[in-house]
């Protein structure tokens, strides 16, 4: 919302400065986002007279002319035009910086004759105006007098949000009772006149949308003279943003940022017939004022006429009606339509306008019949003619109801102590009443125009906001009760994330969302729109994500493209398996890919790399691997003959591994094999917090370990990992580990077997196993083995 | 037969000296001490020797043994350490080599902040919870009285998904307030949470990304007021800038959540090159907050004539370039390896109160 200084002062009789009313309108919640004040970049600019004007010696166009300055009289040299002895004009000193071109004056011999100065254009200052010349103005104009104000651009622009709760704000007047409750001055209002029809409205309004619009005041002038407004008005208009088109539009435009209340004028002449507020019909369209055809439907409020739809109500007036020059009788419309009607109707149409924007966020109710007097006013002050009696269809809208307000209630929320009379004086500035209804409350009366406050709070607010927030008192709240406070769950995942930096990953943070075809590549259901955006920022952004890794994997590829081959990374992060709340898991996903050379041999990430990375993190978030079963093949998306999962049991997933499938990632922009993990840690046990953090006693044995080696063949299909598990669990009391030493396959070996060496380490707990022990623990090694295909190689 | 001793002695002695290696010193301890050696020979002949004889050549003899014994002991200790050395010496490599460096990667600081915040604020009192992304419009909008079809929704900028088959319409969350509405309805008061999360608007410009972070607050307790807000405010952004106070300006402001309502300024000083927070005379916004409004607390079951509390919000991406010096918000969702180890911080450091929240 942009408003004038001068607009404001209609309403605010203060001596403020621009910076006061700044500081003033923020400390009250209208947050000021930009002040534009033209006289700041006109400050060198002032009015001079040209005395004399001469022929230049040397150039046939230009002048030389003696001017009388806020400096002095001045020589100066001139090529416009219209540079005569007597002109009025603006001048800029040397040194001035010219706002057209940014350029410094500085005193140089044009064609042999120095210029101490220049006479501006409207065009070199950046303003609207006849630029064949130098400016021209009015001759009793003193000589020194700044050019902002000579030219009338003294009035400084303040733009500001309002928030969706105050559409009073929308109009000028409120925002002044705001800063008169902010002591910075007194409001005045303005004094609108109640005018007595000449004749009886001849045109008949009747309501049958009543639900949407409760209230329709109209009424006819006229013999009205319809031209350009005065140019105060298209000053005021101009200089926050609006175009001026003709004074019985301007006068609509003005009145809706003067009092937030929109208005519309017909030209009477092309009405046909009576006006009938009702429902659009089936396949109606009216042309717009905005020059698009629009579509009236069912639900849609509409002003009629015995042609049809002629505008939509609250939103925007129609073509065929419209006034301009030639207008002679008008018809005002100053009707109330109802929020959530428009909202409706500016939704489905896509129609921006003022009057839509106020009336979807409410206009004060109970200025109906104000409002059309108040234009009434207008129009026969700038326009001339005769007003009819009010023609005014259906009752007056619902006022925002009374509010029992506690006095206690202000402390209670905000800590401030304010008596009744103190609370009184507050709100009466800002146009409620308060009366002692007993018992400690107030029976609040709230304005018509402050439709959002309905409660105890919203009273609260306003009288804390402008006794002031920067009143609060400080308080501290009670000592925390609770000690254990970020769970074990969260801290095992910070944990997690910083053991897999301190392995050499960097972390990431990437968008929740990919494309389709890259959710699809990681095993989303095409056909399933569930987790798909309806307005989506991009293609690239168009689903909830259902893996960690896919992001990571084109990131790595946006790294490789610029050079940067070796690349690992790691996101800790939510995946989407469906909307549901539970649908949500979190992952920890990291990808390693590139190599280096070195003396001592390449290195790169491997399935194995991957592996010990991951067992790395597990065990740094303190899961008891062990339990863990490590087997062949994951999800599609990894490399069909290169990874593996990790499984609690024999369903639930921990993590999987190994080689990204090489299409997968060619897909997502990386043509080198790429490596990685994705861990689901909602699968992972829950850590548990234990009742004592005493560690269990310490068992030291006092006998040697020994090992023993053993060679087994295993059918490649087999998993290493399962002769492992089953060897070492034939005696965990005795066998303490497990240890692959060789694995080979080529002569010597079957085709479809792998050779397998193992040493198991036994150490025994209770006394010296003798060799018979030691033998008998072999063969069920050996047993053991056999029974999951394994045999032992001799 | 002294002096055939002596003799021996010094003939010993001299071809000790000159072995160089290890086989001529055991030729030597062969030719004297062996069976038939020198000095044996001189040890067999004592049987024959008068007692006499035997009492002065005796000790002599021995003596002459165990000394050459010794003597060729240490000497062979002399020549395995010289051997070792030169063979150690040749076995020489360059020490100056680079090895294969240990990468150490980097935390990134949307992740570092939100672990100083939350430690921050559970030293405070306050409980982590989290919630979904993917909201319902109660939770996050109806419940946090966003009135029906009112420009106060348009303003979030929602990402919607398409509408599931009973016509409902999910959506991605446009702050953390949800997790207000799912803490309250499941548990009483007295409550004191924070809820970091992602959250999600359909912006995406210079200052905006379509995803962004938040940290919520709400504490629901007997006796709190805006006063008591502002106090754990200024404490948070102190404690959170690492600075000794940090004042804080409440100016007015509209949630629909809150009322009243304001947005927070913290003091900051733009004079310098670096901007710094808690000194100087200009002011920086940095979060909403106020007093939850009666109508969230009916939504959820509590009672708004006996209970009342506060809830803020931060965004977690803002803190982080203000503290870090972080220029482009966008950078931080790019995963540039260059920017990760840049702005990144050392895995070792876990935030904590004690010793800083960073390094």
């Amino acid at each position: 919302m942009k408003f004038t200084i001068n607009w404001l002062k209609d309403y605010l009789k203060t001596d403020a400065s621009l910076a006061q009313i700044v500081e003033a309108m923020t400390m009250a919640g209208l947050e000021v986002e930009e002040v534009i004040d033209p006289a700041a970049k006109l400050g060198a600019f002032s009015v001079a007279k040209i005395i004399k004007a001469e022929q230049h010696p040397n150039a046939d166009k230009l002048r030389v002319c003696q001017v009388e300055t806020n400096l002095g009289k001045l020589e100066i040299v001139c090529g416009a035009p219209n540079a005569r002895a007597g002109l009025t004009t603006i001048f800029a000193p040397l040194g001035t910086c010219i706002p057209s071109n940014g350029m410094e004056l500085v005193a140089k011999p044009v064609r042999g004759v120095v210029s101490n100065g220049m006479m501006c254009s409207y065009e070199e200052l950046c303003i609207e105006g006849d630029s064949s010349g130098i400016i021209e103005l009015p001759n009793e104009l003193e000589i020194g007098t700044p050019a902002a104000e000579a030219l009338g651009l003294n009035d400084a622009v303040i733009d500001f949000e309002v928030t969706p709760n105050r559409p009073d704000w929308l109009g000028v007047n409120s925002i002044a009772r705001e800063l008169a409750a902010s002591s910075l001055g007194e409001f005045q209002d303005r004094n609108i006149i109640t005018h007595k029809g000449a004749f009886d409205c001849p045109i008949k309004v009747t309501i049958e949308a009543k639900d949407a619009c409760p209230q329709f005041a109209g009424r006819l002038v006229r013999g009205v003279k319809n031209g350009p407004s005065p140019k105060w008005l298209q000053n005021r208009l101009l200089a926050i943003g609006l175009r001026p088109i003709n004074a019985l539009v301007d006068i609509t435009n003005f009145i809706s940022y003067d009092r937030a209340r929109p208005l519309h004028v017909y030209d009477a002449k092309k009405l046909q017939g009576n006006i009938c507020v009702r429902y659009g019909k089936v396949g109606e369209t009216f042309e717009g004022l905005d020059g698009n055809v629009h579509e009236v439907s069912t639900s849609m409020c509409a002003i009629t006429d015995d042609s049809g739809a002629i505008g939509l109500g609250g939103v925007l007036g129609g073509a065929s009606t419209g006034c301009d020059e030639a207008t002679t009788d008008v018809f005002i419309e100053c009707a109330f339509f109802e929020a959530l009607g428009i909202f409706q109707t500016g939704r489905a149409t896509g129609i921006q306008s003022d009057a839509k924007y106020r009336f979807e966020r409410g206009v004060d109710p109970d200025f109906v019949i104000g409002g059309i007097e108040f234009a009434t006013q207008m129009v026969l002050e700038l326009c001339g003619g005769e007003a009819s009696n009010l023609e005014i269809a259906s009752a007056a809208p619902s006022l925002p109801q009374n509010i029992i307000f506690p006095i206690t209630e202000l402390k209670r929320l905000t800590g401030i102590d304010l008596n009744a009379s103190q609370i009184g004086e507050i709100l009466g500035k800002l146009g409620f009443t308060a009366k002692d209804s007993g018992n400690g409350n107030l029976d609040i009366g709230v304005p018509s125009w402050r439709g959002d406050c309905k409660l105890a709070a919203d009273i609260v607010e306003d009288i804390a906001r402008i006794y002031g927030f920067d009143k609060l008192p400080l308080a501290t709240l009670s000592a925390p009760k609770n000690r254990q406070l970020i769970s074990s769950d969260k801290s095992r995942f910070n944990i997690a994330r910083r053991a897999l930096a301190s392995l050499g990953y960097n972390e990431a943070v990437t968008w929740s969302f990919v494309s389709k075809e890259a959710a699809v590549l990681f095993g989303a259901n095409s056909q399933d729109n569930s987790l798909a955006l309806a307005n989506p920022i991009s293609d690239e952004l168009a689903i909830m994500r259902p893996s960690g890794l896919i992001n990571l994997i084109s990131a790595a590829g946006r790294n490789i493209n610029r050079g940067l081959t070796n690349v690992a990374l790691f996101e800790a992060a939510p995946i989407y398996l469906s909307d549901e709340p539970d649908g949500q898991k979190t992952v920890i996903a990291g990808i390693v890919t590139g190599s280096q050379r070195h003396f001592s041999g390449k290195k790169e990430a491997d399935i194995y790399s991957v592996q010990a990375d991951l067992m790395a993190v597990l065990a740094a978030m303190g899961i008891p691997t062990g339990g863990l079963m490590m087997q062949n093949g994951a999800s599609t998306h990894w490399h069909p003959g290169r990874a593996g999962s990790l499984k609690m049991g024999s369903k639930i997933l921990a993590a999987e591994y190994g080689q990204i499938h090489p299409r997968v990632c060619e897909k997502l922009g990386v043509k080198q094999a790429v490596f990685g993990f994705e861990i689901f840690v909602d699968n992972l046990p829950q850590a548990k917090q234990k009742p004592t953090k005493a560690r269990a006693k310490l068992e030291l044995s006092p006998f040697m370990p020994l090992s023993r080696d053993f060679a087994f063949l295993l059918p490649r299909e087999n998993a290493a990992a399962e002769l492992v598990r089953v060897i070492a669990n034939v005696d965990k009391n005795l066998i303490s580990n497990v240890q692959v030493f060789d694995n080979y396959q080529g002569h010597g070996v079957p085709d479809s077997m792998t050779s397998l060496a193992l040493e198991v380490t036994i150490a025994p707990k209770l006394q010296t196993l003798s060799d018979v022990e030691i033998e008998a623990l072999s063969t069920k090694i050996i047993s053991a083995a056999t029974k999951i295909g394994a045999t032992l190689r001799t | 037969m002294t002096i055939d001793i002596d003799k021996l002695e010094a003939a010993l002695f001299a071809q000790l000296a000159d072995a160089q290696t290890e086989a001529a010193l055991e030729e030597l301890r062969v030719s004297a001490l062996g069976k038939k050696g020198s000095v044996s020979e001189l040890l067999k002949g004592m049987g024959a020797m008068s007692p006499e004889d035997r009492q002065v050549f005796g000790p002599k003899i021995n003596g002459l043994k165990n000394a050459l014994n010794d003597a060729i002991n240490a000497k062979k200790v002399i020549l395995a350490d010289a051997a070792l050395d030169a063979r150690l010496l040749a076995e020489r490599i360059d020490a100056t080599l680079p090895a294969f460096p240990r990468f150490m990667g980097k935390i990134h600081p949307i992740m570092q902040v939100f672990e100083e915040v939350a430690v921050i604020f559970a030293d405070m009192g306050f409980t982590v919870k989290e919630g979904p992304d993917i909201e319902d419009d109660f939770h996050n909008f109806t419940a946090l009285n966003f009135p029906e079809k009112h420009p106060a929704r348009d303003m979030h900028d929602t990402f919607f998904f398409e509408k599931n088959s009973d016509g409902v319409a999910k959506l991605l969350r446009t702050h953390t307030s949800p997790v207000q509405i799912r803490t309250m309805l499941n548990e009483k008061p007295p409550i004191r949470i924070v809820a970091p999360g992602r959250t999600y608007r359909c912006d995406s410009d210079q200052t905006h990304t379509p995803m962004f972070h938040q940290i919520e607050g709400l504490v629901i307790e007997e006796g709190v007021h805006m006063g008591h807000l502002k106090g754990v405010l200024m404490e948070f952004l102190a404690r959170f800038f690492e600075v000794e106070t940090a004042a804080v300006r409440f100016r007015p402001h509209h949630f629909p959540f809150t009322e009243p309502s304001a947005e927070v300024d913290v003091r900051c000083d733009r004079s310098g090159r670096e901007l710094k927070i808690g000194t100087g005379d200009d002011w920086l916004e940095i979060l909403g907050c106020g007093m939850v409004h009666p109508n969230v607390l009916r939504q959820c079951g509590i009672d708004p004539e006996i209970h009342q509390g506060f809830a803020f919000g931060l965004g977690i991406d803002r803190l982080a370039m203000l503290k870090y010096g972080i220029p482009d918000l966008r950078d931080m969702f790019n995963s540039d390896v260059r920017w990760l180890e840049h702005f990144g911080f050392e895995p070792f450091v876990s935030p904590n109160l004690a010793t800083g929240l960073s390094r």
